[in-house]
């Protein structure tokens, strides 16, 4: 690799960063050369991504300065002049790209993010794609590449616009080492091509620093020491990088570290704890594990070894019983795997990929859980419990919560947990990922000594060449096939390789033939078209959120379902269900007079279309019976000598009782008794002795706009509104905070565009699906509710236009609170359906709110959309009777916009 | 009993989980304190603050009368709008009634001439304008009666009716609101914390750790509905004695106990149906939006906010296989009306049919779609 130049890349000045209390770097001072490779070394969560990031501009700084290629990345301003000239890929296969899309559809995002032109586009990606070997996979998912593929893929979206300063965090991690060879092949040819370009990388694998130009090695938020590998070597004495770090490290954490040394295995003729014969897993039409067959003997260390995806943790779930084997057979102590099997369970172990503890518990109740679900009796447990806190050095964590242990001890708790009931076999998967080297080794001396001198079989997947070299055998794993299982000397030896590693390299190569080597450049594309960033604003970064987010919604068959269908479904059911219509009312009669008077008293009450008579009432005790059980809502009660009293024109009571249990019913209720018992009075067909007198005038109630009085000519309207409230503002508030979930979010912060773009573009496709489901309402209501539309239909389309620009908006500022998906879906619902239903006029009218409560309904976009829906399907009203409403609605999307842009960050905090 | 033992202790592990999440142990405090108040204090289903204005074209006495009859809290002051403000005010939604008292009404009223007096309702407005109209004809029609005492004899109507409610006199929504408020938290919860607690193991991949171990799907899923059960009944029989008894001051005729005892199963039924959607749903978003598709309906058609019998048919008969609608029911029948186990148990019985079809159901699925997530 070239040698570096005089000038600096980047310059950091006590740079400081805390995580709440966390402290990530502590006063950092760093002078990074530019033009050449530079590697930042260590074990995880030590501060190098924190390093990157800020140097990338995706991270606000906290304290201290950081210069890069010459300005201030404090500077807003010079950020965005800079951000074209940077490209970032940060830490986790593929987190800045989006799994839905293909590969070409991923690089046109990114090319529209640098306001690139069609054309200029077309060269870049040919190029890249063909300089990659990318060409034929070019239409397919990047959630469906390789590791190998989709880091290739990341490397075409961050060099899409010629960067000078390119940043990887972590671009090799779990990938297989003959990709991870071609990778660095590939940057090679990148580099040949843009001489000038400076490389940071952030690396766990410390063989691999070694050909870097200058290195960064860093522990605890600290640098250790900076310079060359040689250097670096020569100046600690050790013989690799790997040796040079442990020997930088502080003395205290150094402190008992000894190379591992590994008694040889005792028995190996024993009987076999484990034979695989042509295991297969498939899920649908792909193939996770392709017959897998391998014997593993009692006390042996059997490694798996291969890349993230090629089928290791498929076949150890197949092994313990989670997942059925497809075909295949396995024996687990010689006898047919068998899931329902207790007593099977209890003589194995098992360690799942992510620490599969109990983090909110403490190191104590974990372990105490477990023995108690192994009824281990308790006088046992006791002192099986007290020897692993002694032999795996818990002590000092015993009342801490899992989660606030480091992640060294608490993979030794997870290892303590799963041995907790001493099983005969371990199943470990990937225990030491993102553990530092030295936890690594003590870590394995564990797993040696359980082995070695308890006679543990032990089953374990890494990642790591140096693990692999330790085990009794190993298989390498690709793409769901087992490559070659041996020892690993014999292995070596078969291949006549150097190493573990290069054996590996020359079994992968010949299971899959010789790869596409990646191609140098050889057009000239000085006069092809490139395009100018645009500062301010471009329709082109904006369309490239629009046409991201579409595509990715039309491919989310749960998202889009919802989104489609869900206003659809509740629709119906609360168009139908809420009514506040009360009839069909039942009623039942304790008639104590049988005369011709009480009978036609009840007539009147019999022709009602509200009641239903039920079978008439025996005694008084019957009456309290059944309003009690709810079988009857009113009862009637008509007191002896009714017809005689009314004969000699004394006046003479009925009686009524009415269930209060819901309050709204009874009073309509009473209000309907007391309206037939009018009409009783006034009935020139009920012959009462004296015909009362007539009064004095008459009130006559006008319903208007809805003369049947049917709830439904209002309600269905206000669903309508409602639904086009709560729908759109969780699928927006989704959508922006999945970004932040899953990483993609980096891109607003690293890229030219700007927040309205954003912002804007993200909200154009869930403004389209939102009139969509207007359009599907509105033909629900007129067709299936048959609530004809008296008003202006323009009008109303207006209304619902704007009034979903705002309800999406709305979405997005509960997002700018939320950080994970579920919090935003509840969030939204919350702050959604409480005003929505209490306050905007869906119940009770705005106008008749008190102080605080009509403020929140004035201060809420649906109090406005409910008079324009109501209005023009049921008052049959038009533009100028409902243009106060629109203007009123129209006032919030300025406002929600601006508000929106300032809560959202430019910057990770 | 190694099964109950078992049951026991992820059972505690369970509520350990659960009193460290603050996220949700916020949400539970506020469904079952702060949220049942303000629904009780709503009014959202009782005339309140009706917005009414007068059209006064006699400027009479008697009219004077009428206009200052409309009184709080049943109706806002009435404003004085002219004849010609009718259409354009009404339109607007700025008045829900508008009394329009004609000319001489006061003077043919004396004379005998029985005029008309037009009383507008918005009936876009559903609950204020049926209950409003009733009682601006009652209190139109007392006031013309009182005015006319002062000027003639009135006599007794020959057959009077005498209303009463029972098992809730004044007929306040307080009272209604407030029950069903902790009901449809204990719904809205019992389905949130347990499929919550599944696809959160299933995210962190101790679900695996657990099928592993000795255990069997039933174990897992009964600890987590004891767990999650035990939480919500104590929250629900607190919100209850606190915030309905104690704070608001609400009779509640009937026994708690028992109440309580119905509380317990139905959270059987709405833990299980948790379950089973958390089996269901393969990320936590994607057990929102089921959750939101799932509880809406059953929470709004429950008979909890309106009444069950103005639904069309295929509804109301869809509606009933629901244990939500029978514990709204059986709410209602034992808090206010005092009913007993006799009255009930069909609906208990019910419940607890319903809720095991869904743990079967939930059982079925567990260990094929546990293992399949990463």
């Amino acid at each position: 690799m070239t040698g570096h130049d005089r000038r600096l890349a980047a310059r950091l000045e006590n740079v400081g960063l805390r995580y709440r209390k966390v402290v990530a770097l502590d006063a950092i001072t760093l002078d990074l050369p530019a033009g050449c490779v530079i590697g930042l070394i260590g074990p995880d969560g030590v501060g190098k991504s924190s390093v990157l990031s800020l140097i990338a501009g995706s991270r606000q700084i906290q304290s201290g300065t950081v210069q890069v290629l010459g300005g201030d990345m404090a500077d807003a301003g010079y950020r965005a002049e800079v951000c074209p000239r940077i490209a970032y890929m940060p830490q986790g296969l593929g987190k800045n790209l989006y799994p839905d899309l293909s590969v070409v559809e991923n690089i046109a995002f990114f090319s529209r993010l640098f306001g690139q032109s069609a054309s200029e586009r077309a060269w870049r990606t040919a190029e890249l794609l063909h300089a990659t070997g990318l060409t034929p996979f070019a239409d397919r998912a990047a959630s469906k590449l390789s590791g190998g593929m989709r880091q290739k893929l990341g490397l075409c979206c961050s060099l899409i616009h010629d960067p000078d300063l390119l940043i990887l965090d972590e671009p090799t991690t779990g990938v297989d080492p003959l990709s991870r060879r071609q990778f660095w092949e590939l940057i090679e040819v990148m580099r040949s091509r843009r001489p000038g370009m400076s490389l940071m990388v952030a690396t766990a694998y410390m063989e691999e620093a070694g050909r870097f130009d200058w290195l960064v090695a860093m522990n605890d938020g600290r640098v250790l020491a900076t310079g060359s590998p040689s250097e670096l070597k020569a100046s600690t004495g050790g013989a690799t990088v790997e040796d040079a770090f442990i020997a930088l490290l502080p003395a205290e954490q150094r402190a008992g570290h000894k190379a591992i040394e590994i008694p040889p295995w005792r028995n190996p003729d024993g009987h076999p704890v484990i034979v695989a014969n042509d295991i297969t897993c498939r899920f649908g039409d792909f193939t996770a594990v392709d017959k897998v067959s391998f014997t593993i003997g009692r006390g042996e260390i059997f490694g798996f070894l291969g890349s993230n995806g090629c089928g290791k943790t498929t076949t150890m779930k197949m092994l313990t019983g989670l997942l059925p084997a497809t075909e295949g057979t396995a024996l687990l102590f010689g006898q047919p795997l068998d899931a329902t099997d207790m007593t099977l369970r209890r003589r194995v172990g098992y360690m799942s990929q992510s620490f599969s503890l109990y983090t909110e518990l403490t190191v104590r109740q974990n372990l105490t859980l477990h023995a108690h679900l192994y009824h281990l009796p308790a006088g046992k447990a006791q002192a099986r419990i007290a020897y692993l806190v002694n032999r795996f050095g818990l002590a000092d964590y015993l009342t801490h919560r899992a989660l606030d242990l480091p992640l060294g001890i608490r993979q030794r708790l997870s290892l303590a947990v799963a041995i907790v009931h001493e099983p005969e076999l371990l199943i470990l998967d990937e225990p030491t990922s993102g553990v530092d080297p030295l936890a690594r080794d003590r870590f394995w001396e564990l797993l040696i000594e359980l082995s070695r001198d308890q006679d543990v079989t032990i089953f374990v997947s890494t990642h790591f060449m140096n693990e692999a070299e330790r085990c009794d055998r190993v298989s390498l794993m690709d793409s769901g096939r087992v490559l070659a299982t041996d020892t690993p000397a014999r292995l070596i030896a078969a291949r006549g390789a150097a190493n573990l590693e290069g054996a590996f390299i020359a079994f992968l190569e010949q299971a899959s033939g010789p790869r596409i080597a990646p191609v140098a450049a050889t057009t000239d594309h000085a006069d092809q078209p490139r395009t100018r960033v645009r500062r301010w604003f471009s329709p082109r970064r904006l369309f490239a959120y629009t046409i991201r987010e579409t595509l990715e919604l039309l491919r989310d068959p749960i998202r889009l379902s919802f989104g489609l269908f869900g206003t659809a479904l509740l629709m119906l059911v609360f168009g139908f269900g809420i009514s506040t219509d009360v009839n069909n009312l039942s009623f039942a009669v304790l008639d104590r007079d049988q005369t011709p008077e009480s009978r036609a008293y009840l007539e009147e009450l019999r022709g009602s279309t509200y009641f239903i008579e039920e079978s008439p009432l025996i005694d008084c005790n019957d009456l309290e019976r059944r309003l009690k059980d709810g079988a009857v809502s009113a009862a009637i009660e008509i007191p002896p000598g009714f017809g005689r009293d009314i004969a000699r024109g004394r006046p003479t009571w009925v009686n009524a009782t009415v269930d209060g249990a819901m309050p709204f019913r009874a009073q309509t209720i009473r209000g309907y008794l007391e309206g037939m018992h009018q009409t009783y009075l006034t009935d020139p067909a009920v012959r009462t002795t004296v015909p009362a007198a007539p009064p004095p005038a008459d009130i006559e109630i006008r319903f208007k706009y809805n003369q049947d009085f049917k709830s439904m000519y209002a309600m269905v309207p206000t669903i309508i509104s409602l639904l086009l409230a709560l729908f759109p503002a969780i699928l927006t508030a989704l959508a922006v905070v999945r970004e932040k979930e899953m990483g993609s979010i980096t891109n607003l912060y690293v890229t030219p565009v700007t927040r309205i773009e954003f912002l804007v573009g993200k909200q154009l496709p869930y403004i389209g699906v939102a009139m969509i489901n207007f359009a599907v309402m509105c033909i629900m209501a007129l067709f299936i509710f048959r609530v004809p539309l008296t008003g202006s239909f323009p009008v109303l389309l207006l209304g619902a236009l704007i009034y979903v620009t705002t309800t999406t908006a709305y979405g997005m500022l509960i997002s700018a609170f939320t950080k994970t998906q579920i919090a935003a879906l509840f969030g939204t619902a919350i702050l959604t359906v409480l005003p929505a239903v209490q306050f905007s006029g869906m119940m009770t009218p705005v106008a008749s709110l008190a102080g605080s409560a009509q403020l929140m309904g004035r201060a809420f976009p649906m109090s406005y959309f409910v008079p324009i829906s109501v209005g023009t399907f049921t008052k049959g009203l038009g533009f100028a009777d409902l243009a106060p409403d629109l203007v009123a609605l129209a006032v919030f999307v300025p406002v929600l916009l601006l508000l929106n842009r300032m809560l959202l960050r430019k910057q990770e905090r | 009993m190694r099964k109950i033992a078992n049951i026991f202790w992820l059972g505690t592990k369970e509520l350990r989980s659960f009193s460290h999440d603050f996220v949700l142990l916020g949400l539970v405090i506020y469904a079952f304190s702060f949220a049942v108040t303000m629904q009780a204090r709503s009014s959202a289903q009782e005339l309140h603050n009706a917005s009414i204005a007068i059209v006064d074209e006699d400027n009479s006495e008697l009219s004077r009368r009428i206009a200052q009859a409309f009184l709080p809290p049943y109706f806002k002051p009435p404003r004085m709008i002219t004849e010609a403000d009718i259409v354009p005010k009404m339109n607007a939604g700025a008045f829900t009634f508008v009394v329009d008292i004609p000319p001489h009404f006061q003077r043919d009223v004396l004379g005998g001439r029985r005029p008309d007096l037009q009383v507008n309702v918005d009936a876009t407005a559903v609950v204020q304008a049926g209950l409003g109209a009733g009682y601006a004809q009652q209190i139109i029609t007392a006031e013309i009666a009182g005015f006319m005492s002062k000027a003639e004899h009135t006599q007794l109507s020959p057959v009077n009716l005498v209303v009463h409610i029972a098992f809730n006199p004044n007929a306040t929504t307080a009272c209604f609101s407030s029950v069903m408020g902790i009901i449809n938290d204990v719904t809205m919860l019992a389905i949130i914390l347990s499929g919550a607690a599944i696809v959160r193991e299933r995210e962190h991949g101790t679900m695996d750790h657990l099928l592993v171990m000795p255990l069997t799907p039933f174990e897992i899923a009964m600890s987590k509905v004891w767990a999650n059960g035990l939480v919500i009944t104590v929250a629900a029989g607190l919100s209850l004695y606190i915030v309905v008894k104690t704070i608001l001051g609400i009779p509640i005729a009937g026994s708690i106990p028992l109440f309580m005892v119905g509380v317990v199963i139905y959270l059987f039924f709405a833990t299980a149906i948790g379950i089973f959607m958390g089996t269901v749903a393969r990320s936590m978003p994607q057990l929102g939006l089921l959750y939101m598709l799932i509880y809406m309906p059953m929470n709004m058609l429950s008979g909890s906010n309106t009444p069950l019998e103005s639904m069309p048919h295929w509804l109301a008969v869809a509606v009933r296989i629901s244990p939500s609608t029978h514990f709204v029911s059986f709410a209602q029948a034992i808090l206010y009306r005092g009913a007993g186990l006799s009255v009930v148990w069909p609906r208990f019985l019910a419940t607890a049919t319903i809720g095991g079809l869904f743990f079967w159901l939930a059982l079925r699925r567990f260990r094929s779609v546990a293992a399949r997530t990463t």
